[in-house]
């Protein structure tokens, strides 16, 4: 489903090159769910950016669901995204000048496969249906987070990335948001790599590794 | 604490240079065209008074005959009946007012600066009429230095234009009026010995606002364009200050919670706008006296072309109006910063304002300002109904710009989501691109209300001017109706001409005129010969019956519309004119004309006015023959080139002459656009930051930049079309009121209203060009932003 | 008397015909073209002379008076019309290249009023005309100068002269008791060693009376006036910087015209004694010796208020004392112009006229 091997990729900043990813290499199978763990700061987001396609690799190699994005340009890589991937950030994940009803299928329609069913479901498995002619900033955080997966989900995405997509969120319902998702995801089929710092979160998924120092191990470090 | 927090507050502009220019250019660029206009005014006033002070004509009472006759001898008996007065010949020639003066007599509140007193070495001169005044750039104009010839013009800045000041020996001659007085001034120096003699007037000095009165219209048509620019250029002003005070809002809070009292906090950020406030009206003062210096001469070409006023095509500085364009620039900028200021002095210290608050509290706005716009169109209304005079008209005006501008963000916001709801179906990029624009709304409104004026001001002044020039020639083409138009050079030459000409052509028709005063104004008395040509293609606007006969019998006159206005003269009316008055029989329209004239038959004009000599004629042939006949009338009478004028020549002319009389209108117009536009690009600018967070999710699902880029601009374009869409029934209704009610009460004619629906296509065009000028740069930048400042949008650490 | 006269009209001459004033006596002895000059052969006829010679440059009609009030009081009385042409000949018409100028001044112990008037020829606001009937008029503006001629008498023999400014007016009567008298060599006066000369005759034994307006009322006065015609077109040599002109009257009925035009050197002073019938004998140049005794600062210039004159071969040596100091005339062409007394060998009154200082 994803594989991604030897990545490297360093920032230009104002001391020099920074290097962030040294080498990761990671192999997701269909309908397995990943968290990524590590210290702020360790190259986490970067990883899931590059993993959809939103910045470029300075070396090694990603495929999703069988395709090479080092051999796509930004249209082809808009399309994957559009097609095949499903993102949840932190914040920030909706469109605000649409009601909620717009979010949630916006995604879908946009891939062209927009699923009246399947979106009425995801309403109302998350919580949503009294909520379609809502618009984003008349929402708490927590139910701006269930519309952003529900639109993530919409298009049956084969992959699901998700950056600290409970980190907003008070613990309780970070937990319930969190239920929902991996049900949701586990109903789709999807793959899920999650970033997140919480161990307690990260437990819950089939697999965790941990990225320290631009690399990645499967054992948590002291 | 001061200077710390100061340096915080500049901080933020040194972060951000392209704001800091694009306020400190909308604030220039009002400031500017406002002072631009206000100095072509103050140049025109300027020269208005020193038309009416010349040789202290505000000040000294004058005596003139009731006859209207005064002589040399009059003069005289007076001054030996002990009368403190000093003769005044006045009169015109060749485009010139002669004012003919005896340096020995004239009161010293008379004296013009620069004219020979008594004692004064090149009074002699002054004397023996070889010196004579002049004001400076009048002399450059074409036909004065022929007109002077022989004589040692002097330039004289206190002089108005087109002015020449004499000795009245020298006047005399220059007019052909020997012996002839046109007043006398009082000296107010000295004792009166008495009553005055029957036969004579004592006119008390009045400041004659008569040419201010009639350039009033012309002169607030530009300074409602100055305002109109004005505004447009606050509307930019608004957007940056807008903005910086949105970016900074996090500055103000630390501040705030850092210690630093809110009245400090919002004295600072009055002190920084005022500091840019007067930088930015220097810099618009100077590009304000640029755009005066370049539009006076084409606005002098109008006074000159429409009134007779005459103003001079070089600006002088004034303070006057430079004190005056940074006053508008400070009062701009606090208007444009008010709101912000406002909430700086009144904001809790942790007030979390987001920008969304903003935009949800726009929708209410929105309604005020619909309802205020409605109220205003109201208004208007009832001014156009119950008003009269120009103020009214200019009320009509003002309510239905402003009244318009007010009600169409709440108009433009149930169309988007009119289409958005169509939209929804049509797909979801199609619906997000409504909805998006609908969000847009509130932060683009004051642009759009912008580019609204800009743009009705268009195609109202465009429909007016298009209105104008097709009725012009249409007269044009009445009026010209013979082929072919010469003059001779002496008497001698006319008749030979004239011989020659008869059994050569269909008609030869005498044409005679002389420059006299009618009814206290100068103006022209025309005498024709009884012909078809008249009678057929003489526009005559109200006649009363068997019109050109009584004309042709010397029994009735025809007058043209302006003098019929101005002096409440209508058909039957009896006008006084030298050697006896006459009934009006006719009124006839003279576009582009400021003075009184009147037409009397060929016979009856050579009874009053034996001295006159017939030297032009109009020629009657076919069109296909005037080309042969011109050419041997040049090589048969050796005539000048300029001696033969055909009617397409005199018609090309004319238009010409109109042409320039409204480049000033199309010039200011560009200029407005340009500012309207530029007003666009700066909220758009300012809009382009704030909407990375509603960009980057969408780009995120899987748009392309370029493809985001591409649906900014034709949203930009779609709004400006939009905004196109309510000018044009708007310029309408602003043409009509131009027309119907402001041109009548300003010029004294009513123009029938065209339209021009080809030019409504330009308006399109450059409705469009503006928008998506305007959203060019926006969209390249959005196009070339980095991944990564999209990414930051989602990034935890934000 | 008219030394500074000259001076006047012609300052007034060349003010018109463009020169520079500045340039001030320098230009005064030149020639211009065109016009007319005195003749030394030239009989004097009248009336005809006593009308404007236009061809001439400058011209005076010069009346001083030494009058008493009612009140006691002594008095002076000036009126004077210049006449100066641009150009020889007179036309109709704002065209024409004369000018006129009228000067006015009432003169007591403590007041000095001056009017003046300016006026442009060939229109009729100002001129000296002499028609059929010998009646003459001499005019400006609304001062007059006109003949009250009985038949067989002179047309200046008998005058009504009035004459106003914004303070002060007069009309007077006037009644000659003698002869006119041709001054110099039978009317043709020389005014430099050099040649310059005018025509030069006057009538100076008018019997006055009359009233003063004043700004305190009207004052009755009579007393004696003393009349200068003179034309001339160029009057002056190049040297020579202004002047002083003395006409006195003295108890014994004998009357003296004087001048001394000064050049920074010795001057040229002459003169004519005139006999109380109205004869006169030519002064030799030289032979009049005037001194300055007394000064006193007038509008900001020194000038010579008492004077010392003496005519060694006629036992002639007498005082003049200014009756006021600050007769000044503030004209566009200022110069000093007042009464004076007479004491010494003579005693009488006269009018003292100093130009350039
Ligand atoms: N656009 C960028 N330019 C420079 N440095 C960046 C950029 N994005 C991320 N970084 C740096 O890369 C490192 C990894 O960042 P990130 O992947 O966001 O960490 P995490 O998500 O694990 O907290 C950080 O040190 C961050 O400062
Ligand atoms: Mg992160």
């Amino acid at each position: 489903m994803l594989h991604v091997n030897d990545v490297r990729k360093s920032y230009p900043t104002a001391e020099g090159l920074v290097s962030v990813l040294a080498g990761v290499s990671l192999d997701l199978d269909a309908g397995q769910s990943l968290a990524l763990t590590g210290e702020s700061g360790s190259g986490k987001s970067t990883l899931l950016h590059l993993v959809a396609g939103l910045d470029a690799v300075d070396g090694g190699t990603i495929s999703v669901a069988g395709t090479a994005l080092e051999g796509l340009d930004d249209k082809g890589r808009a399309e994957l995204r559009r097609d095949r991937i499903g993102l949840v950030f932190q914040q920030f994940n909706l469109i605000p000048s649409l009601d909620v009803g717009a979010n949630l299928a916006f995604q879908a329609r946009l891939a062209g496969r927009h699923d009246r069913g399947w979106s009425t479901h995801l309403a109302e498995a998350l919580g949503l249906a009294g909520l379609l002619n809502r618009y984003p900033e008349q929402l708490s955080g927590g139910q701006q987070q269930r519309v952003a997966i529900g639109r993530a989900l919409a298009a049956r995405p084969a992959l699901i990335l998700a950056d600290e997509p409970t980190g907003n969120l008070d613990e309780a319902s970070g937990d319930a948001v969190m239920g929902l998702m991996l049900g949701l995801v586990a109903k789709a089929g999807a793959s899920l790599l999650m970033v997140t710092h919480s161990e307690r979160l990260a437990a819950r998924l089939d697999r965790r590794l941990h990225l320290r120092a631009g690399r990645l191990s499967d054992r948590v470090q002291p | 604490m001061i200077r710390a927090s100061l340096a915080a507050l500049l901080s933020h502009w040194w972060r951000h240079p392209l704001q800091l220019a694009m306020l400190l250019a909308g604030l220039a660029l009002a400031t500017g065209l406002w002072s631009g206009v206000q100095a072509i005014n103050a140049e025109a006033r300027a020269a208005y008074t020193r038309a009416e002070t010349v040789l202290g004509q505000d000040q000294l009472d004058r005596i003139v005959a009731t006859d209207g006759r005064l002589t040399v001898a009059r003069f005289a008996e007076l001054r030996q009946a002990g009368w403190p007065v000093s003769p005044l010949l006045e009169g015109r020639r060749a485009g010139l007012r002669i004012l003919g003066v005896e340096p020995l007599t004239l009161p010293r509140a008379a004296a013009v600066p620069g004219m020979p007193m008594l004692g004064s070495d090149d009074l002699g001169e002054f004397l023996a009429g070889r010196l004579v005044l002049v004001a400076p750039e009048t002399l450059d104009r074409p036909g004065v230095a022929e007109a002077l010839a022989g004589l040692k013009p002097q330039a004289a800045p206190d002089l108005p234009p087109m002015t020449v000041l004499a000795d009245i020996a020298a006047a005399e001659t220059l007019l052909g009026a020997r012996g002839e007085v046109t007043a006398l001034l009082i000296d107010p120096g000295r004792p009166l010995p008495g009553p005055l003699p029957s036969g004579l007037e004592r006119r008390v000095a009045v400041a004659d606002q008569g040419l201010a009165r009639l350039t009033d219209s012309f002169h607030l048509n530009l300074t409602a364009f100055g305002f109109l620019a004005f505004a447009v250029g606050i509307f930019i002003v608004h957007a940056a200050i807008g903005l910086a005070f949105e970016q900074r809002r996090p500055m103000f809070r630390t501040l705030r919670a850092l210690g630093v009292p809110a009245r400090t906090l919002g004295g600072l950020v009055l002190a920084e706008l005022l500091g840019f406030a007067l930088i930015a009206g220097l810099f618009g003062v100077g590009l304000g006296y640029g755009v005066a210096a370049a539009l006076l001469p084409d606005v002098a070409a109008t006074l000159g072309g429409l009134y007779g006023a005459a103003v001079p095509g070089v600006l002088e500085l004034r303070a006057g109006w430079i004190v005056a364009g940074l006053g508008m620039a400070v009062a701009g900028t606090l208007a444009a910063a008010g709101q912000g200021l406002w909430q700086v002095w009144r904001l809790p210290p942790l007030a979390s304002a987001t920008p969304r608050a903003w935009a949800v509290a726009a929708g209410a706005t929105r309604r005020l300002q619909a309802l205020c716009g409605l109220g205003l169109l109201t208004l208007a209304g009832g001014a156009l109904g119950f008003g009269s005079g120009l103020w009214a008209g200019f009320a009509v005006l003002a309510g239905l710009l402003l009244g318009a501008a007010l009600v169409l963000p709440g108009l433009m916001a149930l169309v988007l989501a009119a289409a958005g709801a169509r939209a929804r179906a049509r797909g979801v990029l199609s619906q997000w691109f409504w909805a998006d624009a609908r969000q847009q709304l509130p932060g683009l409104s004051l642009a759009l209300m912008a580019l609204l004026l800009a743009l009705a001001a268009n195609v109202g002044v465009g429909t007016m001017v298009g209105s104008f020039r097709a009725t012009f020639t249409g007269w044009l083409d009445q009026r010209l109706a013979s082929e072919l138009y010469l003059t001779a050079e002496t008497p001698a030459e006319a008749a030979r001409l004239r011989e020659w000409l008869e059994p050569r052509v269909l008609a030869v028709l005498p044409i005679v005129s002389t420059e006299t005063n009618l009814l206290g104004q100068p103006g022209d008395i025309y005498g024709i010969a009884d012909h078809a040509t008249y009678r057929d293609h003489w526009p005559l606007l109200s006649a009363l019956p068997e019109v050109w006969e009584a004309v042709a019998r010397g029994e009735a006159a025809l007058i043209n519309e302006q003098l019929s206005r101005r002096a409440g003269l209508g058909l039957g009316a009896v006008l006084d004119l030298p050697g006896g008055a006459l009934p009006v029989a006719g009124v006839y329209s003279d576009y582009g004309n400021p003075s009184p004239q009147a037409i009397i038959g060929l016979e009856a004009f050579g009874t009053r006015f034996p001295e006159v000599q017939v030297l032009r004629f109009a020629l009657r042939l076919p069109a296909t023959e005037v080309e042969a006949l011109a050419t041997i009338l040049r090589a048969e009478f050796g005539l000048r080139e300029t001696a033969i004028v055909d009617q397409a020549g005199i018609k090309a002319f004319s238009l010409r002459v109109f042409e320039r009389t409204f480049a000033v209108t199309g010039a200011l117009n560009t200029l407005t656009l340009a500012v309207a536009a530029l007003a666009m690009l700066a909220s758009l600018v300012t809009l382009s930051a704030s909407r990375l967070p509603q960009l980057a999710p969408v780009w995120a699902m899987g748009l392309t930049q370029a493809g985001l880029a591409g649906l900014d601009l034709a949203r930009t374009v779609m709004l400006a079309l939009l905004t196109a869409v309510a000018a044009l029934p708007l310029g309408l209704a602003l043409a009509w009121v131009l027309l119907a009610v402001v041109n009548v009460e300003a010029f004294g004619w009513r123009l029938p209203m065209q339209a021009f629906p080809g030019d409504w296509l330009w308006l399109f065009a450059a409705a469009g060009l503006a928008g998506g000028l305007a959203a060019l740069w926006p969209a390249v930048t959005l196009m070339r932003r980095r991944p990564a400042d999209l990414l930051r949008v989602f990034a935890n650490e934000r | 008397m008219n030394a500074k006269t000259i001076l006047v009209g012609v300052w007034l001459g060349l003010a018109l015909a463009g020169a520079a004033v500045a340039q001030g006596f320098a230009d005064l002895g030149a020639t211009v073209e065109g016009f007319a000059l005195p003749d030394r052969d030239r009989v004097l006829e009248f009336p005809e002379d006593h009308a404007a010679h236009p061809d001439f440059r400058i011209e005076w009609w010069y009346l001083t008076a030494n009058l008493t009030g009612d009140d006691g009081a002594e008095y002076g009385v000036q009126w004077t019309l210049f006449r100066s042409a641009t150009a020889p000949g007179e036309t109709e018409g704002w065209q024409s290249p004369q000018a006129w100028m009228g000067h006015a001044a009432v003169t007591t112990a403590d007041a000095h009023h001056v009017a003046e008037r300016l006026a442009r020829g060939g229109v009729g606001q100002a001129g000296v005309t002499l028609n059929s009937g010998a009646a003459f008029r001499a005019w400006i503006d609304d001062w007059e100068m006109l003949s009250d001629t009985a038949p067989g008498e002179d047309a200046l023999d008998r005058l009504a002269l009035t004459a106003r400014g914004d303070d002060f007016g007069y009309a007077l009567d006037l009644t000659a008791e003698g002869p006119l008298v041709l001054q110099g060599d039978g009317g043709y006066s020389v005014k430099s060693a050099d040649g310059q000369a005018s025509h030069y005759y006057s009538q100076p034994f008018y019997a006055v009376s009359g009233t003063l307006d004043l700004p305190g009322g009207p004052v009755a006065v009579t007393g004696h006036a003393w009349l200068d015609r003179e034309w001339s077109s160029q009057p002056l040599a190049e040297d020579q910087t202004g002047w002083d002109w003395f006409s006195l009257s003295f108890e014994g009925g004998e009357k003296l015209m004087g001048f001394d035009l000064r050049d920074g050197g010795e001057g040229f002073t002459s003169g004519t004694w005139i006999a109380a019938d109205g004869t006169p004998s030519r002064l030799v140049p030289g032979a009049l010796q005037a001194d300055p005794l007394e000064y006193a600062t007038v509008a900001g210039r020194e000038v010579p208020v008492v004077w010392r004159l003496r005519l060694d071969d006629r036992a002639f040596d007498v005082t003049l004392r200014a009756v006021n100091p600050g007769a000044w005339m503030a004209t566009l062409v200022p110069y000093w112009e007042g009464p004076v007394r007479v004491t010494g060998s003579h005693t009488g009154r006269g009018y003292l006229e100093m130009t350039g200082y």
